[in-house]
């Protein structure tokens, strides 16, 4: 016999209760009742039936969605184990609903609560997509009108993209698996920089893949970003929360992934039109610049009418310097050629004057002449005998001086 | 003698037509000396027109230059290049 220990006992029970596969992931439908709220936020409450209950326990965390009401009937999520302490079976529940919601939906919601809450659905993560991607994967059926329309779309929009298709189940129990699988091989082919995981509209069942806990896990995991295109406008999966950008449909997540050829290209020509403007109008300043130097510089030509004029003036005056020169000796001539000609004793002559002559000699005085001598008289034409009549008149003061002062003259005639 | 006459600017060949205009003005210089500074006064006049002329057709060829390359009708074959159409 073996005698234990309570907290021997409770552990054991703990463990035994804790071990069981069943009990550690449970639904549990039931009433709310005793609802009491700790000071920590945390939820005691009571689930129970007709004929029995159950105590359950909600720890406070981020997310608790609706709040709960006493007398609600609701459906639970968690695990079942012994509280040790007070020695009671304790429902540790961690995700509560009303009830009303189909089974898969509410798993659904469960999921995306307890992965929103570990952050797969973070703004921040999301990654931005490459603007021209160069490699695209597709996650999709290989099958089907989808790959053939995100095709014909990459090719209108950006015919320089390549697309790697990673084939698989897109609904069925392979599908989960196989999309894992493909984005796996996608993030290890080279080159691709986006992924696409696709599939046409269906029911919530055939879209349920794109809603596997592993699934999101792996797109989460992929270090390509990937785009999701599942279903229709209003159907929203896992997938499409964890993806780095969601499209609407898988027409929608090829638009997205590439941009228009005729955007870039009718931007490009803005951008060639607009630099061409740029170039076209600094060349234009640049002329402008250059005219107006040019015209600066045309002031600054140098004056050569004004040299010209200068130089004329000096020429002129120089003309002129010399011209008075030679007038003026010309004038001093003149004035010589006129005193000679003035002296001329021939001139004298012409002007009635005669000269008395005595043997050649000229005689200029009256003291000089004797009566009755015989003299010469020359006049301009010739010349005449003369004698001596009476006796000559003289002015004696003045002959006396005049004889001192009485030029030589030398013979006029030869 | 060629080469003094092409280094001699127009200011130095002015200043000596200017000195040799004053000499005559002031006369009194013999009839020889006088010529001789009137003959070499003009050369110097011609030599002073002569440098003007040049540099009047030297600025209208350099402004008939500039008149063409600034001319709108006739773009450089480079800027036609740049222009093209995508």
């Amino acid at each position: 016999m073996q005698i234990y220990a309570v907290s021997d006992i409770t552990t054991y029970l703990r463990e035994l209760l804790e071990s069981d596969l069943h009990l550690a992931d449970l639904w549990v439908s039931g009433e709310v009742s005793n609802l009491v709220r700790s000071t920590a936020g945390h939820l005691y409450f009571t689930l129970k039936d007709e004929s029995s209950q159950l105590r359950c326990v909600f720890f406070r965390r981020p997310i608790m969605g609706e709040p709960l009401e006493n007398g609600q009937q609701v459906v639970a999520h968690g695990r079942i184990s012994l509280y040790e302490t007070r020695g009671d079976l304790q429902f540790y529940v961690d995700f509560v609903q009303p009830e009303g919601i189909g089974a898969l939906q509410m798993e659904l919601e469960r999921l995306k609560a307890q992965l929103q809450e570990e952050g797969l659905f973070e703004e921040a993560r999301k990654r931005p997509l490459p603007r021209f991607p160069r490699r695209i994967g597709v996650a999709t059926s290989p099958t089907g009108a989808v790959f053939h329309d995100i095709c014909q779309i990459l090719a209108r929009r950006w015919p320089l993209v390549e697309v790697v298709l990673a084939p698989t189940a897109v609904q069925g129990p392979e599908a989960a698996s196989g999309l894992i699988h493909a984005l796996v091989a996608l993030n290890d082919e080279p080159g691709v920089d986006v992924i696409i995981a696709a599939r046409g509209g269906g029911s919530v069942e055939e879209l349920w893949a794109f809603n596997a806990e592993a699934v999101a896990r792996a797109i989460y995991a992929s270090g390509v970003p990937v785009v999701s295109g599942v279903g229709h406008e209003t159907d929203y999966t896992i997938a499409d929360f964890v993806a780095d950008v969601r499209a609407p449909t898988p027409s929608a997540a090829a638009e997205l992934a590439v941009p228009d050829r005729m955007e870039v290209l009718v931007r490009l020509g803005v951008l060639a039109a607009t630099m061409a403007g740029e170039v076209k109008g600094l060349l234009d300043e640049g002329r402008a610049e250059v005219q107006a130097t040019v015209v600066r510089l045309e002031r600054t030509t140098p004056d050569l009418a004004g040299r010209r004029l200068r130089v004329d003036e000096l020429t002129r005056a120089g003309t002129s310097a010399i011209e008075s020169c030679l007038r003026s000796l010309r004038q001093g001539v003149q004035g010589f050629a006129l005193q000679l000609r003035s002296l001329d004793p021939q001139a004298t002559l012409g002007r009635g004057y005669a000269l008395v002559q005595r043997d050649g000699h000229a005689v200029t005085s009256v003291r000089e002449v004797t009566v009755g001598e015989r003299l010469g008289v020359r006049v301009s034409d010739g010349e005449f005998p003369v004698r001596v009549e009476t006796a000559g008149r003289g002015r004696r003061g003045r002959a006396r001086r005049g004889e001192r002062q009485r030029p030589q003259q030398a013979p006029l005639f030869r | 003698m060629a080469a003094k006459k092409q280094q001699e600017s127009f200011e130095e060949l002015y200043r000596r037509l200017e000195e040799t205009v004053a000499r005559l003005e002031q006369g009194g210089l013999p009839l020889e000396e006088s010529l001789a500074l009137y003959e070499e006064g003009m050369a110097l006049a011609r030599r002073c027109q002569a440098l003007l002329d040049a540099a009047e057709l030297k600025i209208t060829r350099l402004r008939e230059a500039v008149v063409e390359a600034g001319a709108p009708e006739r773009p450089p074959p480079a800027e036609s290049e740049e222009a093209e159409p995508l």
